[in-house]
Formats: structure tokens, sequence, C-alpha cells
């Protein structure tokens, strides 16, 4: 197992849960972390300026094109769908899916396209049923499904949804979904 | 052999049909998208996939080949991008600060907006020139690579029930008067004033493959070259260049940049946060 790319999706209480994940991502984890979090059309970049307070890696919204690079949390543009290829990223104003753009989905199902059985993709709150379909994309292309355990969730209709769908390969409560990942960098690490 | 490198092929055989379609297209009608990012074109092809009742992508391919009435409706899923009035309404406003004063010392304008899809921003444009009083000295010319957005584009019809949101992007956008007074509505669509219309004009325009037409001291291409690859952004890039006048002023979008391109050392930051670029050299 050599994992490249790590995709995150997240709603309704988002915002708490990358709270708790981001500080425990330590300094010297070396995978991209790439976020799609739902949000209004004219939120900004506050919540770009908010997750870096709790991270100790450094968060930006990607421009179009612009490489992917390791050890960095990046956060999907508001309104626009945020895709990756392969060592970069691409963005789109297709039409929302799911009512949703930036959508969980379209972010997994191009990592999944990209990068295949190297990818982690990880599920968190929600109160809707967008990143189900994106996390099946990535279990069909061999990789790393991550649900957040429901009941730790503040809306549990998300990882409800995934559960639904597919055999993920972990349920974990919130607080162990970072220490989890970062076991998986350092297996990477030793080769 | 297993079941997960059974798979692996499947989508190895996808992205091979993809490359045999947009070829297809490219030597039966001439339309190129070899350049196109393909991430975003992948997930359009599938869907296409889906509305066309076709299993495989090389059924899609016989589809579009044979019957030019399914090409018609490829080449439309593949234009159309989602945008609004007044769509980043601090790019507007930033417009109306940065650039309108420059444009007040020139006898006739001409702005070029390159890839305009139904041209929701071009008569968002229309509308702040007209409050600036500078709309009877500007054309403003309208290009996108499909008739039939264009054809929409040029009508100027929308539906009714965006008018909420484009009214307070309006506002936000620095609106000199009520957005209500642009438009008439008639059931449940709006028709926008001919006054709007007087100074667009709208043509056909291929960036893949066309040439520089005009010399334009404005040149608005935003969100269009997020759909392509590095080596058909730099094409567009040096025919915009070519396109502009010494001091003309490119507007891209809030997520775009000159900061990957062969082009870069050409412009100035005329707002570096609204993505405004004057050429300078």
């Amino acid at each position: 197992m050599s994992f490249r790319i790590v995709v995150a999706g997240a709603s309704t209480g988002g915002l708490a849960a990358m709270q708790t994940l981001l500080p425990r991502l330590p300094q010297d984890f070396t995978l991209p972390f790439v976020v799609v979090q739902h949000r209004g059309k004219e939120s900004g970049s506050g919540l770009c300026d908010l997750l870096q307070r709790c991270s100790n890696l450094p968060v930006s919204e990607p421009e179009d094109k612009e490489l992917i690079e390791g050890g960095h949390v990046y956060l999907a543009p508001c309104d626009y769908h945020l895709l990756v290829e392969k060592g970069s990223f691409a963005l789109s104003t297709e039409s929302p899916v799911w009512f949703a753009r930036p959508s969980i989905n379209v972010l997994f199902e191009s990592a999944a396209d990209a990068y295949g059985e190297d990818v982690i993709g990880v599920l968190l709150t929600g109160a809707n049923a967008d990143g189900a379909r994106g996390l099946a994309a990535i279990k069909a292309r061999g990789g790393m499904t991550i649900v957040e355990e429901p009941s730790t969730a503040q809306a549990r209709e998300m990882p409800d949804a995934a559960l639904a769908l597919i055999d993920v390969d972990r349920i974990l409560p919130l607080p162990e979904i970072a220490p989890f990942l970062y076991s998986l960098n350092r297996a990477v690490g030793r080769g | 052999m297993p079941e997960s490198s059974l798979q692996a092929e499947a989508f190895q055989l996808e992205d091979i049909e993809i490359k045999l379609l947009l070829e297809g297209v490219f030597q039966h009608y001439g339309i190129d998208f070899r350049n196109y990012a393909p991430a975003s074109l992948k997930r359009r092809i599938r869907e296409c996939l889906i509305d066309e009742e076709v299993m495989t992508i090389s059924g899609l391919q016989a589809k579009i080949l044979h019957d030019p009435r399914c090409l018609k409706r490829f080449l439309l899923k593949l234009s159309i991008n989602v945008t609004s009035m007044f769509r980043d309404p601090e790019f507007y406003l930033a417009f109306r600060t940065k650039v309108v004063p420059l444009l007040r010392t020139y006898p006739f304008v001409r702005i070029w907006h390159a890839g305009c899809s139904t041209g929701e921003e071009v008569y968002s444009m229309a509308i702040l020139l007209q409050e600036e009083g500078l709309y009877r000295k500007c054309r403003i010319y309208a290009t996108d690579i499909n008739q039939d957005v264009l054809k929409k584009a040029r009508e100027g019809i929308f539906p009714l029930a965006a008018m909420q949101e484009y009214t307070i992007n309006y506002m936000k956008a620095g609106g000199k008067s009520f957005f209500s007074d642009y438009y008439t509505a008639q059931y449940d669509h709006v028709i926008f004033n001919s006054s709007l219309k007087a100074n667009l004009i709208f043509s056909e325009h291929n960036l893949v493959t066309d040439g520089s037409f005009n010399e334009f001291h404005v040149v608005m291409c935003r969100n269009v070259m997020i759909y392509f690859n590095k080596t058909l952004q730099a094409r567009v890039h040096d025919l915009i260049y070519e396109s502009l006048s010494i001091f003309g002023v490119l507007g891209v979008g809030n997520k775009e940049s000159l900061r990957f391109t062969t082009r870069e050392a050409f412009y100035d930051e005329l707002d570096r946060e609204h993505r405004l670029y004057r050429k300078v050299r």
C-alpha cells in the first residue's frame, strides 16, 4: 500500500469536525489533505483562516492547475467544484450536484480516477447524502474508505448514506480518524 | 483474473475510449476537445452516457459520429457552464473602481467577452457601463464556441427565479439603480431592456482553433480556461495577449491567475485579489 492523497468531505457540523481532526494531524504528515466542506456561495475565505488556526499544516484554497503538494491542507473554494488530476487541481463551474458546489462526489470521483488505489477517502458529518457515491468510486478503484462513526457525527445522514451504499474499510469515531490517517501515512514512509 | 485487476482494466479501457471519441469528433467534425482538462471532461462524457442511454463510450462515439443531432447535444453538454449575473460581485466592484477610470480616457472602447456562454456576465457588464455613462462609446464583442448558447445570450431572456440572487449580486457589485429597472418580467422569465443590447455583438469564435479578430481594450475570460489543459491555456493566453492593446486590461476568474503561464511577465497586476491584469509590454 502506498497512499498518495487524502480526500475528505463534510457538510453540516463540518467546521467542528475539522477543528477536531486537523489539530491531530502532526507537522510531519506528508500526504496532501483535500477537503470539500459544503458552504454558501458568498462565504469567502473566512473558513480557510479558521481552519489554518487549528492546523499544524498550511491551509489554502487551490487555484486552477495548482500543483498538489504533500503535507498541505487544501480547501475547495466556494461556488466551484474542486477536482484532482494527476498531480494538480482543476476547478469547474458546472451545475451544482445535489444542490452542492463544491460537491463531495465530484472531488471523490476525480480522485479515484486520477489516483486509483492510492486514495484515502474520508466522509464526515452531514445532513444529506453527498459523498456516498464518490466513496463507492474510491472503493471500486481499490482505495481506502473511512466513514465517521455516525453516533459521533453532529449530523449522521451523510455517514449513514455511505454505510448503506457500500462496505467501507473503517468506521471510526471522529477523534480517531486523524491518528489512523497518520498511521497509514507512516506505513507508507516505511515503504 | 482477480476482480480488482479486471476493474482496473475496465477503467483503463474507459480512458482509451475517451481518447478515441475525442479523436473521432475532431477528425469527422473538426471540433477539437483533445486539450480540454481531463477530469471535468470525463464527468460530462459519463453524464452523456446516461442522457443518451448508451452503455459504453464506444457506443456514444458511434451515435455521435453517425447522428449530427447527437453531436449537437454533446456539444451543448460540453459548452454550458453555469454562471450568473454579477458572479463574484466584488470583481465588478473592482472593475468599477480600477478599470472604469482607465476606460474614461479612451474615445472608443472595445471589449471582448471570450467564452460568454449564455451571456449573464455580458449583460452585467453592459449594465455597469451604462451606469458609468460609458456604454455609448463601448462595443462588447461576446463570443462562444456554441451557436445554441449564443442564441440564448442574444435573446437576453433569463428565468425570473434567478432575479432575487442577481439583485443581491447587483447591489454588492456597486449597482447605482434598481436592478428591476433593467428588465421586464413575463410569466416565469424576464427580458432585459433592448438598450442594453444596442452595443452587444454576439458571434461564434472557437478559442481552440480561431485567431485574433480585433484589438481590444478589455478582454474578459473568466472561468473559461479552467476547462482547458495547460497546452491549450498557453495557446489562449497567446491569443488574448495578441488581441489586447498595450495597457489593455485582462480579467480572469477569481481562482485563475497568470502565475503558471508563459505570459505572466507581460502583465502588471491591476488588482491582485480580483484578478485584473494590465498588459504592459
